[in-house]
């Protein structure tokens, strides 16, 4: 759940600056799986035997055992696509919210900064799920829309609190030489923000931004307590009508377990090709 | 050279607090259109401070500072016009590492000056070539020596057309061996007659092109002079100290 333990706001960490570079800073972020990098050989070990471990287990259990679970892997997957709706909408919507609340953490201005930094608070101390809750009946009193966005907005406003940090960090994490020397050119704070300090920051914060996706991609299975049929929900529905609740879950955590492998893969692989560059 | 215009920078009575340390002390100087100034001494003597101050970088506390006229802590002085005015070169370059060296130089000409692509291409070329540096033009900063990033920065800085340009201790982050390409390209500007404030402690560099010599020491103006008066003959012990440990 999120929330819990080691989610913290990625910090600057090794910042030598041999004054000419950019400050790559690599951050920290604790949640999510564990991103391998080709350097981590134990755990790139361990992504594989889970990886195709669980792919294998699927494939065995889909076909080994098809009375019992082909009919599971026939059902669940419909909601496969409502996780992914949930995870990208509420990813997108979180990066809209984490740059403004980001961006209004390092304002000068005493009442954006205030506001901001409320919002940062306030959200991250109230769990997902309560907000989740929160959000899904507020909005239910005043404006009729599906419940997947309801859910996607709520997800987001949550997920936007901590992509706000990370965003604040990756900013900070800019050499202050860099918008001296766009201020200097003339430019004002904002179009020095916009072309110089930003498009380096995107890349420092690109890697914990794909952390939180995994997060979010996780948490996303708190939103089957609302009325959006996502992977969760589909295996309950399926458990709850043939009372096979430990072939279902088995086959709902194995698909989890893939998806986030994947794609944590995927992101220490752009991760690799980001440092490879410039 | 004469300086009988009117001053293009104007530093008078400016004092700056960190805390409560104070970093300047009622400095005043002026450079005229066309003069070359260098400010040189110790360490932490407020060399840079004062620098930064006349481009805005660091706010003063006491004191009035004036580019081309315009008072910098009046509110109605547009601060980015003037820093388009006056640029200004970092000891640590301070290149825009996300960018080429090409885009490094076009990028403020388009967005601050607005010019068109095509124009501020064909001005960046031209000043990479001044700068003896027109074969990295696609290059990223990152795979520059720091000679030869420091020459771009000083002709990002010239992009803009500035009336002056600030130079913050240009050399001092270099290899030895690349301090005299950097020292070349500055020698060029003060020949065609550029204005310079150029802190440094390069002191060769001082008594060669330097009009007037301001020796600074824990936050004041100890002396000042033309270069031959302050190498040969400087009247304070501070100075006359200071460059018998650098000379």
């Amino acid at each position: 759940m999120h929330g819990e333990g080691g989610h913290q706001p990625p910090r600057p960490a090794t910042h030598t600056m041999s004054d000419n570079q950019p400050t790559q800073t690599s951050v920290a972020v604790g949640d999510g799986a564990a991103i391998p990098l080709k350097s981590d050989a134990g755990l790139f070990t361990a992504w594989r035997i889970a990886f195709f471990g669980s792919i294998l287990l699927c494939l065995f259990l889909a076909f080994g055992r098809p009375d019992q679970y082909m009919a599971i892997f026939k059902f669940v997957p419909e909601g496969i696509v409502i996780t992914f709706q949930v995870t990208i909408g509420a990813i997108l919507l979180a990066i809209v919210f984490g740059l403004i609340a980001g961006l209004g953490r390092i304002s000068a201005n005493r009442y954006i900064n205030g506001i901001a930094s409320l919002y940062v608070e306030v959200i991250r101390g109230i769990p997902l799920l309560v907000q989740l809750f929160y959000i899904y009946y507020a909005l239910g009193r005043f404006v009729k829309i599906p419940a997947i966005m309801s859910a996607i907005i709520a997800m987001a406003f949550c997920y936007g609190a901590y992509m706000a940090e990370i965003f604040r960090a990756g900013i900070q994490s800019i050499h202050k030489g860099q918008m001296e020397a766009a201020l200097s050119l003339g430019m004002s704070r904002r179009q020095a923000m916009r072309q110089v300090i930003l498009p380096q920051a995107f890349k420092i914060v690109l890697p914990p931004i794909g952390n939180e996706f995994i997060a979010l991609l996780k948490d996303s299975s708190l939103v089957s307590i609302l009325a959006v049929s996502d992977l969760l929900r589909r295996g309950r529905e399926y458990a709850s009508e043939t009372f096979n609740y430990f072939e279902t879950y088995t086959v709902i955590a194995l698909i989890y377990l893939i998806m986030t492998l994947f794609f944590s893969k995927l992101i220490s692989i752009m991760e690799e090709r980001l440092n490879d560059g410039h | 050279m004469t300086a009988t215009k009117r001053p293009m920078i104007e530093v008078s009575g400016v004092s700056k607090f960190f805390g409560s340390f104070q970093a300047l002390h009622e400095i005043t100087f002026s450079v005229s259109d066309g003069e070359k100034v260098v400010i040189i001494g110790p360490s932490g003597s407020g060399k840079s401070t004062i620098l930064r101050s006349i481009n805005c970088l660091e706010t003063i506390d006491r004191g009035r500072i004036t580019v081309g006229g315009k008072d910098l802590s009046n509110p109605q002085t547009d601060i980015c016009k003037i820093r388009e005015e006056v640029g200004m070169v970092f000891q640590s370059f301070n290149l825009f590492p996300h960018k080429t060296v090409l885009e490094n130089l076009t990028l403020a000409q388009t967005v601050v000056r607005k010019r068109s692509k095509k124009e501020a291409e064909d001005i960046a070329m031209e000043l990479l070539r001044k700068v003896n540096i027109a074969e990295k033009a696609g290059a990223y900063p990152a795979k520059l020596s720091g000679g030869q990033q420091q020459r771009v920065a000083i002709a990002r800085s010239l992009a803009m057309n500035p009336k002056a340009i600030l130079f913050d201790e240009p050399t001092s982050a270099l290899d030895p061996e690349m301090i005299g390409e950097v020292l070349d390209v500055m020698k060029t500007l003060a020949r065609e007659g550029m204005t310079m404030v150029v802190v440094t402690h390069e002191m060769g560099f001082a008594r060669e092109v330097a009009d007037r010599v301001i020796f600074m020491d824990h936050g004041r103006i100890v002396e000042e002079g033309t270069p031959e008066h302050f190498f040969t003959n400087p009247t304070h012990e501070r100075a006359k100290l200071f460059l018998s440990q650098i000379l």
